[in-house]
């Protein structure tokens, strides 16, 4: 009887202890010692992460994921995913049950500054979107006053409708659904008038319905929602190459530097490509890291428009346009400090 | 019995001190693993620069909720929010708890029918919803509602003023106000005011053996509150017609289908537990029984009423306990169906504040104290219905 108790005591107290890295800076450590990457990714979300038919992650968040990987140990495949919902996905980064979270998860204030997280660089720019059927006529946002939309929750989705209704006086009823399938048909059925979310997404509900045309996106952005990887504070150096990691794919889009043409790049007479390259200069050392870190990165992956373009643009079936998500020299918000 | 010159060693071989001894050892561990969890999960948070404790709860929510019984605005507090959804939760349990009881004790007296097919279809009833998990069920209805009936613009008209469609049950209602929540207390008093007089007219013909008619004395209780509190409070009666507006249709009174459909899942569900109850509690009373009150001269609903369902309650309410108890907890998966109770309401908070460990811990503290008030009354109950032994 008491061998039992204690037993169960033991197995209890066992199970409590965190896994997490117990001092700051022991990511990389621990990444290494593992020999992969644990990263945070949607469970489905066509184009940002979802499993293929034979039952591989896909998508433009999972391959950020890869390129971490890439950058880390010079192979793309070293990532074990764990799909994360909305409502423990902070949970899960936090206890260290992954080591980084790239899910569509929005950088705001009051995130960065109480949960114990810190965000790497905007990986896209998103915004709340309204979505009706055209056979409602609706030209506007601003008409929408006594309809029925249909939300998700677990995001700061449902602030968002109200910040922007509520000014303007525009009463709704609120359905709120845990199950994105049950959402989607509420719509469809027209339980709903309106469907919202972020406008990436809006893409992608309408990409599976049975007559894409018969659905409009209002013109309206009623939120800002700049999507970014997201990883456990006080950990520099994992912030670090997280962070540099998106920056050199970007970089990489600037400099016109691509999967195909990254070899060739490497005889650039540019100081600041070979300095990415690591054909030049201690970059990789500075980050713990190999010289060959972005070089590995854009040769197994491609630069940022190339990931762009193969999950989530006109080609694809969400068929985004860039938008915000362009080069800011070419009139988007999508930028990288200089590597030097 | 140990003797007086024997070691203090020698009390570890009574029975009485190990039991005891084991007890404290049990606490002893239990709150030793429960300080050691407390403690890990502080230090790790506060390294992690995590803000804890539930000062949140005074915070504004910033979101509304579609179906609320309190005054409720996107500007109340994360506090009042999550009481608008604990009630939510109660309102669908207890008219759930009610369908299931109705339903189960039909089923059930069915299921012992002598007529083959009746009873038969009430085993294909009870078979179909206790073999199949209820969150497909609660899919299935709410599917079935959605698909079947008309988008709002489409509305049925079933009666003047009454429309029917996907987005719920729309019928007039009065323009509520304090007046009339005060009739409506009335009328509560007036059913239990009812209730108290037929029970002491009951007693009493039991005890003088005369029967005198008790209706007049029961309507006169049960009317007579009604009247004075209409009399008292003089309520507006403005009607709240519904409209048909660009979208949907306002005013009145609304039914939502997420309501329906849970109110639907969990009341069938719980109702094919309940029948098997009721049947187990029949079966148990003896044959004798029955036999015994036709030979004293009472026909079948008497004895159904006056001698077997009494001594069958002592088995049933047990067990009923635990059915009601599951209905309570099942009402959480409200959520897949864009019900807004208080798991769906603690879900949007939670991700709003990332506080989910004291998120958790409210969900802990309402559903631990709700089962435990229906325990507390249902074993009330159950007291009273108990053999009491001479």
């Amino acid at each position: 009887m008491f061998c039992k108790l204690a037993a169960i005591g033991l197995a209890a107290a066992a199970f409590s202890v965190f896994a997490a890295p117990a001092s700051a800076q022991a990511t990389l450590d621990a990444v290494k010692k593992r020999g992969k990457v644990l990263c945070g990714v949607s469970p489905t979300a066509p184009g940002f992460s979802y499993a293929d038919d034979k039952g591989v992650r896909q998508g433009f968040d999972s391959d950020i994921c890869r390129a971490v990987s890439s950058a880390v140990f010079g192979a793309p495949d070293k990532v074990d995913f764990v799909p994360l919902n909305t409502n423990v996905r902070f949970q899960g980064l936090q206890s260290g049950e992954v080591d980084l979270l790239s899910r569509q998860t929005t950088m705001t204030f009051s995130r960065d500054t109480s949960l114990g997280l810190d965000f790497a660089p905007v990986v896209f720019y998103d915004g709340q979107g309204l979505m009706v059927s055209s056979k409602l006529g609706v030209k506007s946002a601003a008409e929408l006053s006594q309809s029925a939309v249909c939300i998700l929750p677990g995001t700061t989705t449902l602030q968002n409708l109200e910040d922007y209704f509520k000014p303007r006086n525009i009463k709704y009823e609120a359905v709120v659904f845990e199950n994105p399938d049950e959402w989607r048909n509420a719509f469809f059925s027209g339980r709903c008038d309106v469907i919202t979310t972020d406008r990436s997404d809006l893409a992608s509900v309408r990409a599976i319905a049975n007559d894409p045309k018969q659905y409009v996106i209002l013109p309206e952005t009623i939120s800002k929602e700049p999507l970014a990887p997201v990883v456990r504070q006080n950990d520099s150096n994992w912030r670090d190459i997280v962070s540099w990691t998106v920056n050199a794919l970007i970089a990489a889009e600037e400099y016109g530097i691509t999967k195909a043409n990254v070899d060739e790049q490497l005889k650039s007479k540019d100081p600041e490509i070979q300095r990415l390259l690591g054909v030049n200069g201690d970059l990789g050392k500075m980050l713990n890291l190999d010289n060959k870190w972005a070089y590995n990165a854009i040769k197994q992956h491609g630069n940022y428009g190339e990931l762009f373009e193969r999950h989530l643009g006109e080609k694809t079936p969400l068929g985004l346009s860039r938008g915000p998500n362009q080069l800011w020299n070419k009139g988007g918000l999508i930028y990288s400090p200089p590597f030097r | 019995m140990a003797s007086p010159a024997s070691s203090p060693l020698r009390l570890i071989y009574d029975v009485r001190v190990r039991a005891v001894l084991y007890q404290v050892v049990a606490v002893v561990l239990v709150v030793g693993i429960g300080l050691y969890l407390f403690g890990t999960v502080s230090r790790k948070l506060a390294e992690q620069n995590i803000a804890t404790g539930f000062a949140y709860l005074s915070r504004p929510a910033g979101f509304v909720i579609s179906q609320s019984f309190i005054s409720y605005e996107s500007s109340d507090t994360y506090g009042r929010a999550i009481l608008v959804g604990l009630l939510n939760t109660v309102w669908v349990s207890v008219f759930a708890v009610i369908l299931s009881t109705v339903l189960g004790l039909i089923v059930g007296i069915a299921r012992l029918s002598r007529n083959p097919l009746l009873s038969f279809l009430a085993l294909i009833y009870v078979e179909a919803l206790r073999n199949v998990p209820l969150l497909l069920y609660l899919f299935l209805w709410y599917a079935l509602i959605v698909a079947v009936f008309p988008p709002v613009r489409e509305a049925w008209q079933i009666l003047p003023d009454v429309f029917l469609s996907n987005g719920g049950l729309i019928v007039p209602s009065l323009r509520w106000s304090a007046a009339h929540t005060g009739v409506l207390a009335s009328v509560v008093v007036g059913i239990v005011l009812a209730f108290v007089v037929a029970s002491i007219m009951r007693s009493h013909r039991v005890v003088s053996g005369h029967a005198r008619a008790a209706w007049p004395f029961v309507l006169l209780a049960l009317f007579a509150p009604p009247l004075i509190g209409l009399l008292l409070f003089q309520p507006d009666l403005v009607v709240n017609w519904p409209e048909k507006g660009r979208f949907r249709i306002t005013g009145g009174l609304q039914v939502t289908p997420e309501f329906t459909a849970l109110l639907v899942g969990l009341g069938l569900s719980a109702s094919a537990g309940i029948a098997e109850i009721v049947r187990a509690g029949i079966l148990a009373v003896g044959r004798g029984q029955w036999e015994a009150a036709r030979a004293v001269g009472l026909h079948d609903r008497q004895t159904m009423r006056l001698v077997v369902l009494p001594q069958a309650l002592r088995v049933i309410v047990p067990p009923l306990t635990s059915s009601y108890l599951s209905t309570f907890k099942n009402s959480s998966l409200a959520i897949a169906i864009g019900y807004p109770d208080l798991v769906m309401v603690s879900n949007t908070t939670m991700n709003q504040t990332g506080q989910a460990i004291e998120g958790i811990a409210i969900f802990m503290l309402v559903y631990l104290g709700l089962s435990i008030t229906i325990s507390l009354l249902m074993n009330w109950y159950n007291a009273r219905v108990a053999l009491v032994e001479r």
